[in-house]
Parts: C-alpha cells; structure tokens; sequence
C-alpha cells in the first residue's frame, strides 16, 4: 500500500502574511502523525498545501518519492492522497449515494468502485438507510461519516484528516476515534490535524506542535501527551 | 390486484405518453398556426436542454447563449447558399463552431477564475461582439439580413429542409427528444457527476481529485454544441437571418425562461417550462385581441406578473412539485443510478 509523505521546509504566504515557516514533518507509510495547535497555528494551511489546494512559496512535498510540489488537487488526490476537509465539505444538495460516487470518480478508484462502497457502508451502517437523503439534512455525525465515506470511495493510501470531531458530541467523538483507529489497523497512513489534543496523541505514532506556523515540539504522541509544556498549553493540566 | 409501478418505471411510461401524445396529435389537425406554436414551443423546450446542461447540472450561468443559434444558423446557411451544402451536413460544421465558441469562451473564463455574474457579462459580451461583427460581415448579408432561397425541386424536402412546417415540427420533436435522453446518459456518468460536484462546491470537487477547469469546460463546450442545431433548424424554418435578432440578448433570456420556470437543473423541467409558457404567451397575445385591448406593452406586463407569480410561488420550477405529486417522488429530479 506504502503512502509515505514527507515535507521539507515549506513556505506559505497569505499576501504578507507567513501562515506556514519553514515547516518539515515526516509520515512513515502506515502510520498516523497527528499534527496539533491552536486556532490559526496553521494546521489546516499545512493540510490544504499538501492537499495541493495551496501552493507553497518555498518547501518540498514529496509522497512516496514523487515530488508533488505545487501539484493540483486533483492530480494528488489521484496519487493517493484523500482529504477530509475541516467542516466537511459535502456536496449537501445531492444524495449520499452521490456523494459517494463522487469520491469513486478519480481513475485509480473506479474500477474498485462497488467493493469500497460495500465497504464503507460496511464500516458506517447507518448510511445504508441515508443513501436517497440529501448530505445537507444528515446529523452532523452523519456527515462526518459521509465525509470519511467519500474519502475511502477514491482508495486513498494517505488520508488527511482536518478536524475530524469538530462539532460533534462527545459520544460521537468516540466513535469516530474508533473508526479512525480501525483505519490505522487497515495500514492506511493518517495525517490528523485537530484541537482535540489528548484524543489525537493517545491514536498517533508521531506528532509535531505547530504554534504561528511553525513546528515547536514533535516527538511521538506518548512523549507529547507526557511533556509538561503540551499538557499546560493544549491539555489543561 | 396490479402493484403499481415503481416511480422509475411510471416516469418511463408518463415520458411515453408524453412523447406519444407530442408524436401524434398534429396528424388529425389542419391547423397551421397551433403547428407554429408547437414548433416554437419545441424550440425553446430544445435550447433549455442544451442551456440547462450548463447552468442546471454544471453550474455555469450564460447569458449569451443566442450566441450557440446564431453560429449554427449561420454556418449551416452560409455553406448551403454560399457552397450548396445541405443542412445535414451543415449541421455538424454549424456544431463544430459553436462547440469552438463555447471552449474559447469557456477556456478564457474558467482559465483566468472568473465565476458566476461575470461569466455571465462574459458570454454577453461575446454575442454582442458577434453580433456587431456580422453586422459587418457583407459575405453574410450584413445588417441587411441573409436570405435562404425557397425554390426546391420538391423530390426530397427532408433533404434540404425545404419542407413544410410539420417537418420542422417532426424534426424538432426528435431533436428535443433525443436531447433529453443524451443528457440523461451523460447526467449519470462521470462526467455528469463531476459537473454537479463543481455546481455544489468546486473547492469539495477539486478536493475530491476533480479537475474542476476541464469538467466546467466540458460543459460550456457540449452545451454550446447541442445549441448550434437549434439554430440550423431556425435558420431553415424562417429562411432569413440578421444578426440583430440571431445574437440579440432579449433571445438569450427567452431561452432560459423554460428551463428556470420548469425546474433548473432537472431533465424534464426545461420541456414542462416551454410546454407551459410559450401557449401562456400565445393565450395572452389571443385573450387581449378578444377583449379588444390594444395597449402597447401590455401582453409584456402581464406576461412577466404570471412569471413572477410562477416564481414565486414555486422556487424551485413546475416539475419538482408535479412529480411528486404525479407519485414519480424525487426520482424525476434525481440523477440516474450509475
């Protein structure tokens, strides 16, 4: 399956503003990096460039050894690399059952487009009944089911995860934590981004702090969870 | 007892006896002026297809669509006065064009990110600057206007569309027809899906690994094609054209009357809005000269209060609200499973 990701030192500007600086984070294949911080640390401008939805003044990205550096999403999303975007981003007008054809349409993913549907409505049952409704009338924690459907639909080596259990009750965070750890065990690599800091570092093999767009601390999520500044700034503790 | 038809199947049979209905009421009636009616009813149920795929299922607002008839109808008039070529063939050289119009126009806009109420601007302007250029262009008449000629030795009018108007009636009706049973197959392939991604959300679709420049050219381009034979067939009907009625903007808003007032962005919708607005307008234009009213811009008036009440009353077109209750649910509005 492999999904290997590395960034290099990557730059981005929002007309003078530094959003990333100088940023390097490195996601072995089959492995889950959570990336963490407060508001406007510039986690989902670090998601978004390797999204391909940004293009970086300066910086490497490379995925698997292909250089991917300023590439479309489109073409990334074709590589291998899927997105659950920070606030979903459903197509909310049309069904389910389209939102999820939708995510099958990149070439890699067509061809394997009936068995990843069995598969996600295998993993979130509760979609099988939705699958005529409108993604816009879904439960917000149907929704994010839905968004994580989509993804798998294109057959993703590396997902990026942005917020994932923003807007969602406790209960439902739980749940989705279960399904994100099931598709660590599937070897999917995992790029979690989230202000939901103990959940994230207890599910990570490796993590790194962003703080004004730049990266302060990393180490694995054990090491994190336990370093006293982490626990003060983001745990409350 | 007979279970009733699932509403796919009640769709297919209703759209059948629609069809059947369209197929034969003018063979036992001698009327000319209903045929003229129908033909232009079917006309604009036409164009609203082919509009509808752009704007309905894609997103992309044109406001310059005359632009599509217009170069149809003088490419396919040009070659048959000018070069003796027949509208048959005329056709796909009239589809060519136009298809290059939408993709320059398309390629420029989508290109250079511009979206929505300046798109919009952009295709008008590109129909007035046709438009002010065939108004130069004396190898096409001019201003003047540019004349087909009526003489036709009458062994095969359908060759030469010399016919009379139930030709044009007939082949209309197969042009509206197979327009709407295209744009139900490519609306359930991927290339419709893509389109209807882009409408909801281009950055979720580029997201999802959509190429958001191509699938929103696609559009202009094929609906910008399946225009040009609407324009073919107007320009053998009326046998005359001139470039201040084929690119004229006021046209451009009457095609996209239908499609708005029966349901946007559904197959059936632009058909149901012709079907409903252009005998509207007939019966306005037919109720004022009973009562003897001869008010200038009356009918106009009148015609436009019924529109706003239409819109008003039922946002989202005719169709939407009348599948429903013809027990068709949501699935005269939904796209075709894959």
């Amino acid at each position: 399956m492999a999904g290997r990701l590395e960034v290099t030192e990557i730059e981005l500007f929002y007309g003078d503003a530094r959003a990333l600086d100088r940023v390097s984070l490195a996601v072995e294949a089959g492995t889950t990096v959570a990336v963490v911080g407060a508001n406007g640390a510039g986690k989902t401008s670090l998601i978004r460039t390797i999204a391909g939805l940004m293009v970086p003044a300066r910086g490497r990205i490379r995925f698997d050894g292909q250089d991917i550096t300023g590439w479309s999403s489109d073409r990334v999303c074709a590589l291998g690399i899927g997105q659950v975007a920070e606030g979903r981003q459903l197509f909310g007008g049309l069904s389910v059952r389209e939102n999820l054809e939708m995510g099958a349409l990149v070439p890699r993913a067509r061809a394997h487009r009936r068995a990843s549907r069995a598969r996600v409505l295998d993993l979130f049952p509760r979609l099988t009944e939705r699958l005529d409704q409108a993604a816009g009338t879904l439960s917000g924690g149907e929704q994010q089911m839905l968004a994580i459907g989509r993804c798998l639909m294109s057959c993703p080596r590396l997902i990026l995860l942005d917020e994932p259990s923003q807007g969602l009750a406790p209960a439902l965070v739980g749940q989705l934590y279960r399904v994100i750890a099931g598709l660590k065990a599937d070897g999917l690599t995992l790029v979690l981004v989230e202000q939901t800091v103990a959940a994230s570092l207890k599910i990570a093999d490796a993590a790194y702090v962003l703080e004004q767009g730049r990266v302060v601390r990393s180490g694995t999520g054990a090491e994190l969870l336990a370093d006293p500044a982490v626990r003060t700034a983001y745990l409350g503790l | 007892m007979m279970a009733a038809p699932d509403p796919a199947r009640r769709g297919r049979l209703l759209f059948g006896g629609f069809a059947l209905v369209l197929a034969v009421w003018p063979l036992g009636i001698d009327d000319a002026y209903l045929v003229s009616v129908a033909i232009t009813m079917l006309w604009f149920a036409a164009v609203g297809q082919a509009w509808n795929l752009m704007m309905g299922f894609a997103g992309q607002l044109s406001l310059g669509h005359t632009l599509y008839v217009g170069l149809g109808a003088y490419t396919a008039a040009a070659l048959y006065v000018h070069f003796g070529i027949g509208p048959w063939i005329g056709v796909w050289a009239a589809v060519a064009v136009a298809a290059a119009a939408g993709a320059v126009i398309g390629g420029l806009g989508f290109r250079f990110g511009v979206r929505g109420v300046y798109f919009a601007l952009l295709t008008i302007a590109f129909a007035e600057f046709t438009r002010i250029g065939f108004d130069h262009l004396d190898w096409l008449g001019g201003s003047a206007g540019f004349f087909l000629p009526l003489d036709h030795d009458g062994a095969l009018p359908w060759a030469d569309l010399r016919g009379p108007p139930l030709l044009f009636y007939y082949l209309l009706l197969a042009y509206t027809l197979g327009l709407f049973l295209l744009c139900r197959a490519v609306i359930a392939r991927p290339l419709g899906y893509r389109w209807r991604a882009v409408r909801e959300d281009q950055e979720a679709a580029a997201a999802s690994g959509i190429n958001v420049f191509r699938t929103k050219l696609a559009a202009a381009v094929m609906s910008a094609a399946l225009t040009a034979p609407a324009g073919v067939i107007q320009a053998f009907y009326y046998n005359n054209l001139f470039p201040d009625q084929a690119f004229a903007m006021h046209r451009s808003i009457e095609m996209i009357l239908a499609p708005i007032v029966g349901g946007i962005g559904t197959l059936f919708g632009p058909i149901l809005g012709a079907v409903v607005l252009t005998p509207l307008g007939e019966a306005l234009t037919l109720g004022l000269e009973a009562l003897a009213i001869d008010l200038p811009g009356l009918k106009q008036t009148v015609y436009g209060v019924l529109l706003v009440v239409i819109v008003l009353r039922l946002p989202s077109g005719v169709w939407p609200p009348l599948a429903r209750r013809l027990g068709l649910g949501d699935a005269a509005t939904r796209t075709p499973d894959r």
